[in-house]
This record gives C-alpha cells, sequence and structure tokens, in this order.
C-alpha cells in the first residue's frame, strides 16, 4: 500500500516559508531528472567496448569485415547516420536478417551512439581477395555511370573516393562477395515494408539496372579502395 | 604383420629379368639399339609404376592410421580423450589445424607426432578424402539441452555479447573455408574445445591464427550454454 | 504326531537349504570366477586380471562370451561353460564387483623393453601408421567406459589378445583393434606388453 503524507502535514509545510524555500531545489532538482530514458540511457565505456569486441566477433578486426558462412561486411569508416539506419531498418524488420535483428533490438540510444560513433572512426585497410581482371571497367562504372541503361555515376551519392556522407554508405574497402551479393539481391532483403519506404528505394532501380558482370567489376574496384 | 619389402623385391626382379633379356639380344647387333631402347622404357615403367604404386599405398596406409582413432568413417570416437569427427569438414580447416599442430600454435602432443611427417601433398590428400565422408553423426548427448543449444547457435545472445554462431558457421553448421564445420561433431569434444580455447590454441603470440576470431566468442560462454549449444550441434547431419 | 513333526523338520531344512543357495548364488558365481582368475581377481594366467577393469567393458565381454561371440580358443575352452548361466543382471553385478577391486600389476613383462613399449603407447610410431594408445585406453592405461583397462594386465595375455586379433578372431573386437594389430610386428607387441604388465 502506497504511503501517503497525512494531508494536513503536506499543506502547512508548503505553506510555511521554509516549505517554499526547500520546495524550489527540489523542483530543480526533480527537474533535471524528468527525461525518462536518462537513467538508462548512460553507457559506460566499459560497455561499449565490450559490445564492440561482439561486434568485431563477426565483423572482423577493427570492423574490417569477415568471410563468414555469409560474407559479412565492413562498418569500419561508416558514417554514423547510414549506420544507425541500418540498424532501425534491422529492428524494425525493413531490412531482413534475423541475425541483426536479434543483435540490434537490445541496443539502447546511447549504445548506438557509442558504436556508431567508434565504427566509423576505425579504418583498417581492406580486406581485399577479389578478382582484379575487371576492375578498370569497375572505376568507369563507378565515376561515370551507365548512362545506356540509366544508371548514375556511383560516386555521385557515394563520393568520389566512395567514403560516403550522411544517409550514403562508404563503399571504399566493403567486401566484394558482400556488395554483389546486396545488389544482386536489394529488394529481397530491403525496403521489406512498402507502407513504410526507406532510403534501400534510392538503390532499388539502380540494383535492377546493373548486370551482373557490372556488379562485379564495380564490386571488385570497390573493394580494394582505401 | 605386412612385409615392408615386398615393394622392392617386386622392382629387383623386373630388373633382373630385364638385364636377361637384354644380354639375349646383345648378341644379335642390328637389335641391340631396340634391346635398348625396351629396356629403358620397361625400367621407366617398372620404377615409376613403383612410385605410383607407393603414394596412393601410402595414403591409404595413412589414412586407414588416421582412422584408428577417429573412427571408421572418420564419424570421431569417445575415447578416454574425445577424438573428433573428421568427415564432411572443411579441408581448408583441417590443412590449418594439421599446420597448427606442426608448428606448435596449437598444443597436442599426439597430433604433432602425427603431422609433423606429413608432407604438404599428403596434407591435402587427407583434407580432401575427410571433407568427402559423410556417417551419421555419433550421437548421445543430452536431449533435453539441444532447444536451447539451437536459439544460442541461430540467434545468439546479444544482451551478454555471445554471436549467432550460424553467422560464420552457417546455419546448418558446415561452415565454409577455413571455418570449421560444427555438424555432427561430438558433444564432449565440443566442451573440452571452448572451454579450454585459450590453453590449446594461439599458443604463439607473436603468431596470431584464425583462433584468435573464436577466443572472446568461447570466454563469454559460461558451462550451461556451451553444453548446450555442444549438444544441438552434435545432432545435426 | 511325529511324522508330521518329521516332515516339517526337513521342509524347513529344505527351506534354508533354499535360502542359502539363493544367497549364496552370486556368492558361488564369484568363487567360481576366482578359481581361475584369482583369489583377488588379479589374474592367473591365461586368466586374466579383473580386479580393477572398466565394468562396462566386463559386462560387455561376459555378454559376448555368453553369446558365444568372443571365439577364440581360451574363450571357447574356458569361458563359454562359465559365462553359460550368467545373465545380464548377474553379470552387471559381477562387472561391478571386479571394478571395485584395487588392480594389481602384473610385473611380468620383459624389462629392458619397457622404453620401447612406453613410447609405442604414450606416442604411437606416426612413421608406420600405429596410433598412440593413450588417446583410448588413458593415460595409465586405466580405460574408460567399455575401453577396457591394460594397466597391470600380465604380459602373455596381452600379447595373445594382439596375436589372436591376427589370427582372425575378429568378432568381439573393440573397433580398431584389428587395423591396430595387423601393423604391430611381433617385437612392438611385446614391448607394448612388457610395458603395460608393469603399469599400476
Amino acid at each position: 500500500m502506497k504511503f501517503r503524507p497525512p494531508k494536513q502535514q503536506c499543506r502547512s509545510a508548503v505553506r510555511s516559508p521554509a516549505g517554499v524555500a526547500l520546495i524550489l531545489p527540489a523542483v530543480i532538482l526533480a527537474l533535471s531528472f524528468t527525461s525518462p530514458s536518462a537513467a538508462q540511457d548512460n553507457v559506460s565505456k566499459e560497455q561499449a567496448d565490450a559490445k564492440l569486441r561482439y561486434c568485431e566477433v563477426c565483423h572482423g578486426v577493427s570492423a574490417q569485415g569477415f568471410h563468414g558462412y555469409y560474407p559479412i561486411p565492413r562498418l569500419a569508416g561508416q558514417p554514423v547516420e547510414y549506420l544507425k539506419n541500418q540498424l532501425q531498418a534491422f529492428v524494425e524488420h525493413r531490412r531482413t536478417s534475423n541475425i541483426m535483428f536479434n543483435v540490434g533490438h537490445v541496443l539502447s540510444p546511447a549504445m548506438i551512439d557509442a558504436l556508431t560513433t567508434d565504427f566509423n572512426q576505425l579504418n583498417p585497410k581492406p580486406v581485399g581477395g577479389a578478382p582484379k581482371e575487371n576492375i578498370d571497367e569497375g572505376k568507369k562504372i563507378f565515376e561515370n555511370g551507365i548512362a545506356a541503361a540509366n544508371v548514375p555515376p556511383c560516386a555521385s551519392c557515394h563520393g568520389p573516393q566512395a567514403k560516403g556522407n550522411g544517409p550514403f554508405p562508404r563503399l571504399a574497402g566493403q567486401l566484394y562477395d558482400y556488395i554483389t551479393n546486396k545488389l544482386t539481391n536489394w529488394d529481397k532483403e530491403r525496403g521489406q515494408n512498402p507502407s513504410q519506404p526507406d532510403t534501400s528505394a534510392v538503390m532499388q532501380p539502380i540494383a535492377h539496372s546493373l548486370t551482373e558482370p557490372q556488379i562485379k567489376a564495380v564490386a571488385a574496384y570497390l573493394s580494394y579502395l582505401e | 604383420m605386412r612385409s615392408l619389402n615386398s615393394l622392392q623385391t617386386d622392382a629387383t626382379t623386373r630388373a633382373r629379368f630385364v638385364w636377361l633379356a637384354s644380354r639375349k639380344l646383345k648378341n644379335d647387333g642390328s637389335r641391340v639399339g631396340l634391346a635398348v631402347l625396351i629396356l629403358t622404357f620397361v625400367l621407366v615403367g617398372a620404377v615409376s609404376a613403383q612410385h605410383r604404386i607407393s603414394l596412393s599405398g601410402d595414403l591409404e596406409g595413412k589414412i586407414g592410421y588416421c582412422k584408428d582413432c577417429h573412427g571408421v568413417s572418420a564419424q570421431g570416437f569417445n575415447g578416454y580423450y574425445p577424438i573428433p569427427r573428421l568427415a564432411g569438414q572443411q579441408p581448408e580447416y583441417l590443412q590449418n589445424q594439421l599446420r597448427a599442430f606442426i608448428e606448435h600454435r596449437r598444443t597436442n602432443n599426439i597430433m604433432f607426432n602425427v603431422a609433423h611427417s606429413l608432407s604438404p601433398a599428403m596434407l591435402s590428400a587427407l583434407a580432401a578424402h575427410f571433407a568427402s565422408l559423410h556417417p551419421p553423426p555419433i550421437g548421445g548427448a543430452p536431449r533435453q539441452l539441444v532447444a536451447t543449444g539451437r536459439k544460442i547457435f541461430e540467434d545468439g545472445m546479444p544482451e551478454v555479447n555471445i554471436a549467432a554462431c550460424a553467422a560464420c558457421h552457417g546455419p546448418d553448421a558446415t561452415g565454409s573455408g577455413q571455418i570449421p564445420r560444427l555438424a555432427g561433431q561430438l558433444y564432449p569434444y565440443v566442451i573440452k574445445t571452448l572451454n579450454n580455447w585459450g590453453k590449446e590454441r594461439g599458443q604463439n603470440p607473436t603468431e596470431p591464427d584464425t583462433s584468435a576470431i573464436m577466443s572472446p566468442v568461447a570466454h563469454s560462454l559460461n558451462r550451461s550454454q556451451i553444453e548446450a549449444v555442444a549438444a544441438f550441434v552434435s545432432t545435426l547431419r | 504326531m511325529r511324522n508330521n513333526g518329521a516332515s516339517l523338520a526337513i521342509l524347513i531344512m529344505l527351506c534354508c537349504a533354499l535360502l542359502a543357495a539363493t544367497a549364496h548364488a552370486e556368492n558361488l558365481a564369484i568363487r567360481n570366477c576366482t578359481w581361475c582368475h584369482g583369489g583377488s581377481a588379479s589374474g592367473y594366467p591365461p586368466a586374466p586380471a579383473l580386479a580393477g577393469q572398466r565394468p562396462q567393458y566386463v559386462e560387455k565381454q561376459l555378454a559376448y562370451f555368453h553369446a558365444r561371440t568372443r571365439d577364440n580358443p581360451f574363450a571357447r575352452q574356458y569361458m563359454w561353460g562359465a559365462a553359460r548361466n550368467i545373465d545380464a543382471q548377474s553379470a552387471r553385478n559381477l562387472a561391478l564387483y571386479f571394478a571395485s577391486l584395487p588392480p594389481r600389476a602384473a610385473n611380468d613383462g620383459v624389462p629392458n623393453l619397457v622404453g620401447v613399449g612406453r613410447t609405442i603407447y604414450q606416442e604411437g610410431m606416426p612413421d608406420a601408421n600405429i596410433v598412440a594408445c593413450v588417446v583410448c585406453h588413458g593415460p595409465n592405461a586405466e580405460g574408460v567406459r567399455d575401453i577396457p583397462r591394460l594397466g597391470g594386465l600380465d604380459y602373455s595375455y596381452l600379447k595373445r589378445r594382439l596375436e589372436q586379433w591376427n589370427q582372425g578372431y575378429h568378432a568381439a573386437a573393440g573397433p580398431p583393434m584389428i587395423s591396430i594389430a595387423s601393423k604391430l610386428s611381433d617385437d612392438q607387441a611385446e614391448a607394448l606388453a612388457s610395458y603395460l604388465s608393469f603399469v599400476k
């Protein structure tokens, strides 16, 4: 049973001058704690480091990416906004990945802030390993697009060095087979809620217009960029 | 018990026969050249045939030797120590482990003895052979742990920073490249391996290897989680 | 009246005898075993030591003897008869009993072969494709589950088992033993048997 102070005592406390003097600092103190998530939205350096190490188990040392059973993408150097968008997409099932849903839905906003900042600042060398024959063609596609197929130059959104910006992901140093996999399967995994279209819609027509050899060429080129 | 000299006897006999035959032909001058030619071919054939026989005989003998411990179809065996399944294992992983034993990056005195005299050709032939075997799992793990193990394997435990095994080992735990197959692996072997990760693997700090990837995972799992995930993978085909 | 009393007495005596017989049935079985296997089950050639043997192994071998699966000449001559009346439960009880007895090493191998035997046992001979026995039989040759203790068994018994597998008595052999025995030379078998006979 909740304790309630006797009404009379309360009223008399508020009315007295001493009571008013006490109320003000109490109110100020209370206000500083009104933000409901403030108490649980702090993340210690230890917790953030532990979570980062956990991510690196799959995403590789310094989040450079890793060839697991599935190609697991590089997160190093990714723009913060893009990473946050993707984590949210996983949690809201707009982007389907059971594993990343599980990973994402336990993250607090403060943890997401810490992680995305950490990832953004990492800068390992690319994992490499892609076939090198068609890198030149890949560079051409990246810089000039494919006019005949209405494919704009990738550089126009992803930046001349493919480092991305804001909602546009970094592609430089991304895993070759991750890029080919994503471009080939774009709408099987992304934009899964038709009533809630997201930034993935931008890439849809582009992914569709690229042929398989073009995808492989541009993926190979990007995978070696630092 | 097999005679180790049988192969050499065959070659000697063959060579003597050819020599006797060539002596007969020697007296007829116009046939000397032909005889020498035949002699050369026969000897070369004899030597290379012996070499082929002994190479495949070596491999067969070595495979049988591995199977004495690892099981008749390399399905694994619960000896005094649990001896792991090699059947269906990723060949790149097998070769990496054999090299790790040889270089003492993975400590196991028995496996060092086994592996250090194997030629590179033998290493890859063995790995390819074991990869091709597909016996059913031995089983025997406690059944009530399997459901929990499946959950850990497929989903991970993000609240405690345990990655989903499936992300790297595959949804059916068959592995890929340097990442080992876990499907059908022996229950006590998986437990022992995860419990002792840092004591056995990655033993050369100046030469870190692929075992480093599993180190944080092995450390984060507690005893009952290890048993659950071990039970689960041991049932997979 | 006296006839009835006498009959009653005889009846009681018969019942007692029957009870006693049943109570001692297992003791009888054990006494039978010790006639060949020794008073403390430490063995008496050709009968091997049973003291400290793995119970699952003993149970399994008794079943094999009972079913006449294990069929080498000594099994035929001695153990088929001995195991004829041992049912599964008795086999289990006997096995547990023998496992509880402290093992004693036979110490009757050839001393100067012990070093070689130890090397084969602990490390194997990889170049000859001979596995290290320790992997299955344990660091002190104590065995586990249905893999037998070899430590302390007598020299002639160990040697004879390896020979029997090479003579073709394959039924009831543990899975890799036929393959392993086929690779051991006589010298190596003698060295192993010598080493093991001294292991406590």
